[in-house]
């Protein structure tokens, strides 16, 4: 199973890798700090090349849930810093975790109140100040404009998807194509638009936003790098992409627009996730160029059991998901997919003998576990599912029991993280305290 | 009963079983179309309805064998509203059959995913409830006042959160608080919605997809 990289590929995954154990850019607070990391990194290397780690790496995704454990809200990780890194530095301390959770996740409400970003609702700006954000489900892109999201994409997405998510860049609608830049004489005419006030106000708060997104990723780079360099976690995931056609339904078309063009508009769905390709492709390997780590983290929505049948998930989704992995592959990144609701009617096709083997990174949430590891085995690293409705309603007993279950029952063979499910943002500490401790406890004897 | 209209009758059973066909098959203009010809051809609109909602039966059986799956439902609900809006002008307000039973439906406090929720309304609407749904975010005290205002059977309360369990044990809470417990059944749905969950937020049952919430509306109502 899995086909074979080609040399190139394997000179630049071999590069990534090394400078990911070097951290050549960190300094560490010790020589024994240092050594934790690499020994860390080590048990994900291994796990990633399908070997048995000297013990299974407990590597969960927290969101909301350290500020909620120091006793912050939600709305405190969108706009307090100081308090997102006492949360931090407080959750690693006291749980340990094999691998740090980034802060880049905790994004800054002011950058979003600046421009008045439409596309989603979080604490403070239409969520309580103890819920997570949460997407408004929309259709940024109108059904007929699958024509201009394939042949002017740039065009599409700024004159038309830009103006519709954030309120300050309205006026980006109305302007002139660049490529009316052709000559001397074309340049003051084009330009007078940007005089306009509307377009002043824009370029104003642009200039605002992009310092405070400036400020905001000063912080949180100081923060994971704190963390990283005095308690040596590495981090399981530097570039973020997603698939194409969860490019298309999640953010353009939306759930239900995606949905009705299935059946009313096939083809130009297919059209538009080729289109789309080369942007993911771009996006995660763009994402992951500062950053000394393999993975690029691509959550998987609209393709989870359910969301379609079998034979559409192999022509709508399947196809051009497998080039962005295969893409970023050759690239030298480790593509993480995870892969939230239930997978379990889609382990045959994931398992794809055009995907090289050993170089891409599972991450489950409901699906049957055995049935990932019958289907990945020798193929690919797998890992997640200890449910978030047992992490917030369970008991620690309960907790311990089904981990101790999960690491039986399929890490036996290596190519196995532990993890949870979802990305955690409420849960009782004393069951995230018991997933980890049983995580450590059995990872070591199975 | 003469010749000529025995042979309309085959006509007009012909066109019902091809809406049924063009339904289940998702051919949206096709069924459009034959809703349209039926109305032309003077077949009473309730039994153009009828024909329609064999169509989503037929839909929701497959849902539940696994043979088709949410965007199916989505868009056979996007056909019945076309067919519906083409028989409004024909259909008589009290021709309507009587409802099976009220369900008060909504997405918890501090939640706004809509779209389980919605469905859930459709097929329930669909198998013939009366469904108030009060939408996204709604305030725990809003079931409570919805479920005082008119007798009501069911609350059934979405979330796709984990910070919704706390909302939905606030809405059964309250429930209980203001008496309504247990003649009113509360059933809770959602991607992280399990037995464990439907027990620590007090409700009676829960369900994993939209027929499920219309099986245990029919067990408990026992139609």
């Amino acid at each position: 199973m899995g086909s074979d990289t080609v040399p190139q590929a394997d000179e630049a995954y071999r590069q990534r890798m090394e400078r990911w154990a070097e951290a050549p850019g960190v300094e560490f607070a010790s020589a024994r700090v240092r050594a934790a990391y690499q020994e860390r990194v080590g048990l994900l290397w291994d796990a990633i090349e399908l070997r048995k780690p000297k013990r299974v790496p407990v590597a969960p995704w927290m969101g909301l849930f350290p500020l909620r454990y120091c006793g912050f809200t939600a709305r405190d990780a969108f706009y307090d810093r100081e308090k997102l890194e006492k949360a931090s530095r407080r959750f690693h301390e006291d749980f340990a975790p094999d691998t740090l959770q980034g802060s880049m996740a905790m994004v800054p409400g002011e950058v979003f109140d600046i421009l008045d970003y439409r596309m989603f609702d979080w604490p403070g700006h239409g969520t309580a100040d103890d819920a997570s954000y949460q997407y408004r489900e929309a259709e940024y892109m109108r059904d007929d404009e699958y024509g201009m999201l394939v042949d002017d994409l740039g065009g599409f997405w700024l004159q038309r998807f830009l103006p519709r998510v954030f309120g300050a860049l309205e006026p980006l609608g109305s302007l002139p194509a660049p490529t009316d830049l052709v000559e001397m004489y074309s340049v003051a005419p084009y330009l007078a638009a940007f005089g306009e006030p509307a377009m002043q106000q824009m370029l104003k708060k642009l200039a605002e936003a992009g310092r405070a997104a400036a400020r905001w990723l000063d912080d949180v780079l100081a923060i994971d790098t704190s963390i990283l360099s005095t308690m040596g976690m590495p981090e399981l995931g530097g570039g973020v992409t997603k698939a194409p056609y969860d490019i298309l339904a999640d953010t353009l078309r939306g759930t239900r627009g995606s949905m009705l063009d299935r059946f009313r508009r096939p083809n130009d769905i297919l059209a538009a996730v080729e289109r789309l390709i080369p942007v993911a492709i771009d996006w995660g390997a763009g994402s992951s160029e500062d950053v000394d780590c393999p993975l690029v983290f691509m959550p998987l929505h609209k393709g989870a059991d359910g969301f379609m049948s079998d034979a559409d998930f192999r022509e709508f989704y399947w196809p051009s998901l497998k080039a962005v992995i295969n893409g970023l592959i050759e690239q030298g990144l480790v593509p993480l997919l995870f892969a939230e609701g239930s997978y379990n009617d889609r382990l045959e096709v994931i398992a794809d003998p055009d995907i090289p083997t050993g170089r891409t990174v599972w991450m489950f949430d409901t699906t049957d576990m055995v049935a990932a590891r019958d289907h990945l085995r020798g193929f690919a690293c797998f890992g997640g599912n200890v449910p978030g409705s047992l992490l917030k309603v369970g008991t620690p007993e309960e907790v311990d029991t089904y981990v101790r279950g999960l690491l039986e029952s399929v890490a036996g063979d290596g190519g196995f993280i532990l993890s949870t499910g979802i990305v955690v943002d409420d849960a009782r500490p004393e069951n995230i305290m018991a997933m980890m401790e049983a995580g450590r406890r059995y990872g070591r004897a199975v | 009963m003469t010749k000529a209209a025995d042979h309309a009758s085959d006509h007009e059973l012909r066109l019902r079983t091809e809406l049924i066909h063009a339904i289940v098959g998702m051919r949206e203009d096709e069924a459009i179309l034959l809703a349209q010809r039926l109305i032309e051809g003077g077949v009473c609109a309730a039994e153009i309805l009828d024909s329609s909602r064999r169509a989503m039966k037929v839909l929701g059986q497959r849902f539940e064998n696994g043979e088709v799956f949410i965007p199916e439902l989505i868009m056979s609900g996007e056909i019945m509203r076309g067919i519906a809006h083409e028989l409004e002008p024909h259909l008589e307000a009290a021709t309507g059959p009587t409802k099976r039973g009220r369900l008060v439906l909504g997405t918890v406090a501090g939640d706004i995913h809509d779209i389980g929720k919605d469905l859930v309304g459709t097929m329930l609407s669909l198998a013939g409830y009366e469904v108030v749904d009060l939408g996204v975010d709604v305030a725990s005290s809003r079931f409570v006042d919805e479920a005082k205002a008119a007798p009501t059977d069911i609350v059934a309360l979405s979330g796709l959160l984990t910070l919704a369990f706390d909302a939905m044990k606030a809405a059964v809470d309250g429930l209980a608080e203001a008496g309504l417990r247990p003649r009113v059944k509360v059933m809770v749905g959602g991607a992280p919605v399990d037995a464990l969950v439907c027990r620590y937020v007090g409700a009676d049952d829960w369900g994993a997809d939209a027929p499920a919430a219309v099986r245990l509306a029919d067990e408990w109502l026992g139609r």
